[in-house]
């Protein structure tokens, strides 16, 4: 599960000069109300005493950067840094509430697990229905299926209901629907946390390919070991802000550092 | 999804994002992304109606069964408990009953539906960019094939209440596609204050059922109790089922009035359901 050397050159430039994404002093504020679920009934209390609904959350505050095409960038930082905002940004689900981001390819996603999974409908059925929602005409699907469902090994339970899915054989399906989709930039969320080893390597060794053949990818990970070894580049967050952007090695560093946590121990924690 | 260069909107290419200006989202290239992804919304409804049965022992028979049972409650509660009015065209009446009741359960099957899919809709769109108005519709079309089933149980009632076939009745559809567009849009105007109160789920049946006895389901259209008469008419079910009734069990060609009553209530329902979720849509995700 190592990729040799000459994939981790760092960012070869596309022969356009296009950076792949394009993200320029975005902040992103979720306004969330009080409570957990709105209400009829607090909204008309709130509107008796006066008060405002919402309290911004700012998950992203003025992050702006590049990514080229063939890049494999590794986003880290702890829990609540904004990861899975940022990247549900890029994939244009949320809107960024100043700033720009410019994209230039096709997004697949594989953000956190269960990607619009229905538990009814049988593992097929839910490929064909993400496909579709994602755009893909149902030949395009077709021509996809076999593949995705030979690289996920599920066997027979790809026609069974989700429902009686483990969570590992969730995950796989997703990973494998999200890489199969023949991204132009990929974005992926905590991916490989539930599949056995043998998935793993096997994620990771198309992960790798997929870099070879000049894809962007993103990866947020907590596994220091799998962004070290997959990345070229690296953005470190922290509640929002951008921590720091560079060589993975360093930016691991001075993250593990700031952790307070010794590398050796870091290492030992990780699932990858 | 809410990119401000109008032309890159849902291109597969180039996407650009930034903040969304309150209002419209550029309507032709939504539409086009919306007419692109129909495909969609078809297969999400026929796997709905696949998956929705599976689990029971009669399985597809409920499409049947439903209507059955529901015509025989209000057989029950009309009828039997409540006395029945006249005993002179009982058959006409019971056969009006069920016309009227299966429509409207279609119409507000329709609305529940649509009005819930956002908010079902959790992960699906937390993860996928799509125009979100496929939600509501595929729920539309989920209820209409459920729906189709009914007619034909209509047909067996109005048959064996010993009421004529009258070639007016192949009219009745065009009522059936008015009410049709009407719950798609009331669907689409309940599935976005749904995300902004979640009451609505509960508040819904109860305004559903004050519905049903507001329209002329369980009565004529002209036979609207005295109290109803001065407003009947700005009930948008009274044009839609009233007509539709009419030409399903007597065969009578509805006035004009019925036509343009119904015709309108259907335009401005879509319009201002589908104006009010287009403004709202991208600020769904954040309110999941």
């Amino acid at each position: 599960m190592s990729v040799s050397d000459t994939e981790k050159k760092p960012m070869q430039k596309s022969p356009s000069d296009i950076p792949a994404v394009k993200v320029q002093d975005v902040s992103i504020t979720y306004r969330t109300t009080f409570e957990r679920v709105p209400t009829f009934k607090s909204a008309l209390v709130r509107f008796g005493r006066g008060e405002r609904a919402v309290r911004e959350v700012k998950a992203v505050q003025n992050v702006s950067f590049d990514v080229n095409h063939g890049t494999t960038i590794g986003i880290i930082g702890a829990n609540g840094a904004g990861k899975s905002t940022l990247m549900r940004a890029v994939a244009g689900i949320l809107p960024p509430t100043s700033g720009r981001i410019e994209v230039h390819g096709r997004v697949s996603t594989l953000l956190s697990l269960g990607v619009g999974f229905n538990a009814a409908l049988s593992g097929k059925e839910n490929v064909v229905l993400g496909g579709l929602a994602a755009g893909l005409s149902r030949k395009e699907i077709e021509a996809r299926y076999e593949e995705i469902a030979e690289f996920a090994e599920l066997g027979d339970f790809m026609e069974m209901p989700m429902r009686t899915y483990s969570s590992g054989m969730f995950s796989r399906l997703a990973f494998s629907v999200a890489v199969h989709m023949d991204p132009d930039i990929l974005l992926i969320d905590e991916a490989l946390s539930a599949g056995d080893a043998s998935f793993k390597t096997k994620a990771a060794a198309k992960m790798s390919e997929l870099v070879t053949n000049s894809r962007t990818m993103f990866l947020v990970s907590h596994a220091m070991s799998s962004v070290r070894e997959l990345c070229n580049d690296c953005i470190w967050l922290h509640k929002g802000k951008l921590m720091m952007r560079g060589e993975p090695n360093e930016v691991i560093q001075a993250y593990t550092k700031f952790l307070q946590v010794g590398e050796a121990e870091a290492v030992s924690l990780e699932d990858l | 999804m809410n990119a401000t260069s109008v032309d890159e909107e849902f291109n597969p290419s180039v996407h650009v994002y930034e903040p969304h200006k309150v209002g419209l989202p550029a309507l032709r290239p939504y539409f086009k992304a919306l007419w692109q992804r129909r495909e969609f919304a078809a297969e999400m409804s026929r796997t709905n109606i696949r998956a929705a049965n599976t689990n029971t022992f009669f399985g597809q028979v409920w499409l049947v069964l439903n209507p059955l049972l529901l015509a025989a409650v209000y057989y029950l509660l009309v009828d039997i408990i409540a006395g029945g009015s006249s005993k002179i065209d009982a058959g006409e009446r019971f056969a009006h009953m069920c016309g009227g009741l299966f429509a409207f359960y279609y119409f507000s099957g329709a609305m529940t539906a649509g009005a819930a899919s956002v908010v079902g809709g959790g992960k699906l769109l937390m993860n996928q960019s799509f125009p979100r108005m496929l939600l509501p519709l595929s729920a539309v079309r989920t209820a209409f094939f459920r729906f189709l089933p009914t007619l034909v149980v209509y047909l067996v009632i109005h048959l064996a209440m010993r009421q004529r076939l009258h070639w007016a009745m192949l009219l009745a559809p065009a009522f059936l596609i008015m009410l049709t567009v009407f719950a798609a849009g009331m669907g689409m105007i309940f599935a976005a204050l749904q995300v902004y109160f979640r009451d609505t789920t509960s508040f819904l049946p109860y305004f559903v059922r004050i519905w049903l006895y507001l329209s002329p389901v369980l009565w004529f259209a002209e036979q609207a109790p005295a109290k109803f008469k001065g407003f009947i008419q700005y009930n948008p079910l009274y044009p839609l089922i009233g007509g539709w009734a009419d030409l399903l069990v007597r065969g009578d060609i509805p006035k004009w009035q019925m036509w343009a009553g119904g015709g309108f209530w259907a335009i401005v329902a879509f319009v201002i359901g589908s104006l009010f979720f287009m403004s709202r849509e991208r600020e769904f995700v954040v309110r999941l």
